[in-house]
């Protein structure tokens, strides 16, 4: 197994009252397998890929339970250690395309930017070129051309696939995918869904995928768990949760079937 | 950028055309002639009349402006009244003076607010963050003549840190420069402490940004992502303030040099205005818009240059 989640709280204290939201999440990973999170805006979902990416200020939230990462828990790794797992073991990719990149940073100095904390015996050139080959494997075209251009000359579709370079740049063994396609239209989605499971099938990299369409997880991952106020409601194999969903709550979160058939459709990388 | 950098190159003159008509309009129309104090109180018509004709103000004001700005644009800033000398070579010297303690002060600006406003931003809330909060209200609020008197009050006659006379640069560089420091000090306090505010909350802005989020999940340390992302996002604005500011600091020496007997384009300003010695007043503030329009356009390109997002066509 390599993710073991057990227990996984994320509990905000720094509110009058304190908030949970992640209650007591566990879920357990093999290499290379796809699974999905599913759940409505505020069930906790997103709160649980940052907790686990060591991406929450750890003055104001309080995280408790284990996370062990190939035996290494995660959550209990003090923020030096934690450090060496990001961007190298562990990668995430987010919601927001359009303002997760540096917008005064190039982008083939984002892209590498991983190799530069964690390789820093790699030369200059060394760098470039395995920049350019994940810019290649996260399906951007002409990726010399890019590698000078700034943020603000690409699509949301396009700095997607920046970000996912940038997030692959080190071959992580787990990459977080927090909505990534939310933002963008539906054929770009379908496209940037299909380059992540192109991605799972060459590379084997386990993906952790986030969203609250049922659908697009269903066109991604074999095994899915339901959020829903922090809390996990249902979870087991993606045909049955969609097929048979146990909860009315998990009905409300199968998208329409058209935009299911434009997910199969819509098969082109671009 | 050539477009964008045209339309600021014209702009940059027609502004300059302005100030200087204006200024040249607004001596001619102030009642009292300069040949009156030329001439004193004693003078005959003729005499008046042969003066005004020798320096040409007999002519209608766009007349002389032309004149004068023909004059102008060939490095001939016309001819002092009172001190009978060519106003370029009366300046000279005074314009360096000037131009030493607006430099001191910059620096000063610079070496204060960058430190103090990055680590007010980094320990949020803390010792240093609080304490330049209640100096930046202090030295806002406080007008850098006043300043100067304290400065001058405290580190002169109490602590004798140095002597409240003028140390010219023939006197060596490193003496000249330890004078300035303290006038430089009045200029530059209450610039800096708007510039820690600046800096602080631009950083804190920064910070909270989506980018920073994802240079954490890289594995950057918490100084890594300040110095390597953060930083140069948070300076765009405080590098066009602090270029913006230099017409300020312009103007601060001007007062603050009266306070430590500095004799730099202040004096020599006030003075010709008392004399009604017009081709001196025109030629110093027509230098001083020059400064400040300059640094404005300094400014624009640098934005230019450290944001990428600004068009370049």
């Amino acid at each position: 197994m390599m993710l073991n989640i057990k227990d996984l709280s994320v509990v905000f204290t720094d509110r009058g009252a304190p908030f949970t939201a992640v209650d007591r999440f566990s879920l357990e990973m093999d290499r290379g397998e796809v699974v999905g999170v599913v759940g409505e805006s505020g069930s906790g979902k997103s709160m649980t890929a940052h907790a686990l990416m060591g991406l929450i200020r750890r003055s104001q939230v309080e995280v408790t339970g284990s996370a062990l990462f190939e035996g290494a828990d995660l959550l209990a790794l003090s923020r030096a250690e934690l450090r060496r797992y990001q961007g190298r073991d562990l990668s995430i990719i987010f919601q927001e395309p359009m303002t997760s990149l540096n917008p005064t940073m190039r982008i083939g100095a984002q892209v590498e930017e991983s190799l530069r904390i964690h390789e820093k015996k790699l030369s200059g050139p060394e760098r470039r070129a395995r920049a350019l080959e994940a810019m290649a494997l996260a399906g951007l075209p002409e990726p010399e051309a890019l590698y000078r251009q700034y943020p603000h000359q690409l699509s949301g579709g396009m700095r997607q696939r920046v970000m996912i370079a940038s997030a692959l740049v080190l071959r992580p063994r787990l990459l977080i995918a927090d909505e990534p396609t939310t933002a963008l239209d539906v054929t770009i989605q379908a496209q940037i869904l299909e380059t992540l499971k192109d991605i799972n099938r060459r590379e084997g990299t386990a993906i952790l995928f986030i969203s609250h369409d049922l659908g697009v997880v269903r066109a991604l991952c074999r095994r899915v768990v339901v959020m829903r106020q922090g809390k996990i409601v249902e979870s087991g194999p993606v045909d049955q949760v969609f097929y048979h969903p146990k909860e009315d709550y998990t009905k409300l979160l199968i998208s329409s079937r058209p935009t299911r058939r434009k997910l199969r459709g819509g098969g082109s990388n671009g | 950028m050539g477009k964008a950098l045209l339309k600021r190159v014209l702009l940059l003159i027609g502004t300059m055309l302005l100030v200087s008509a204006l200024a040249f309009v607004a001596f001619s129309v102030i009642p009292s002639d300069p040949t009156a104090s030329i001439l004193g109180a004693e003078a005959t018509d003729e005499q008046i009349a042969t003066l005004r004709a020798q320096l040409g103000l007999d002519l209608p004001v766009w007349q002389r402006y032309w004149n004068w700005l023909t004059a102008f644009v060939t490095g001939d800033f016309g001819q002092s009244y009172k001190y009978d000398k060519p106003v370029a070579e009366l300046l000279a010297d005074k314009t360096g003076v000037t131009m030493v303690l607006a430099a001191v002060s910059f620096v000063l600006i610079a070496a204060i607010s960058l430190p103090l406003g990055l680590i007010a931003a980094r320990r949020q809330g803390g010792l240093v963050d609080r304490a330049v909060t209640v100096l930046t209200q202090i030295t806002m609020s406080v007008p850098n003549f006043v300043l100067g008197i304290g400065i001058l009050y405290l580190f002169a006659l109490i602590l004798h840190w140095f002597a409240p006379e003028y140390v010219p640069l023939s006197q060596g560089l490193g003496a000249h420069l330890r004078y300035m420091v303290f006038p430089a000090l009045a200029i530059a306090l209450p610039k800096s402490a708007m510039t820690v505010k600046l800096l602080r909350g631009s950083i804190l802005g920064e910070l909270d940004q989506d980018y920073v989020r994802t240079a954490y999940s890289k594995g950057n340390s918490q100084g890594s992502a300040l110095r390597r992302h953060v930083l140069r996002n948070a300076m765009i604005p405080v590098v066009t303030f602090l270029a913006m500011a230099i017409g300020d600091i312009m103007a601060g020496s001007i007062v603050v040099e009266q306070v430590f007997s500095i004799p730099g384009l202040g004096r020599i300003l006030i003075a010709s205005i008392n004399n009604r010695d017009y081709p001196v007043v025109q030629a110093i503030v027509v230098m001083l818009a020059l400064i400040v329009v300059g640094c404005n356009f300094l400014a624009d390109l640098l934005y230019r240059v450290m944001d990428p997002r600004i068009e370049r066509t």
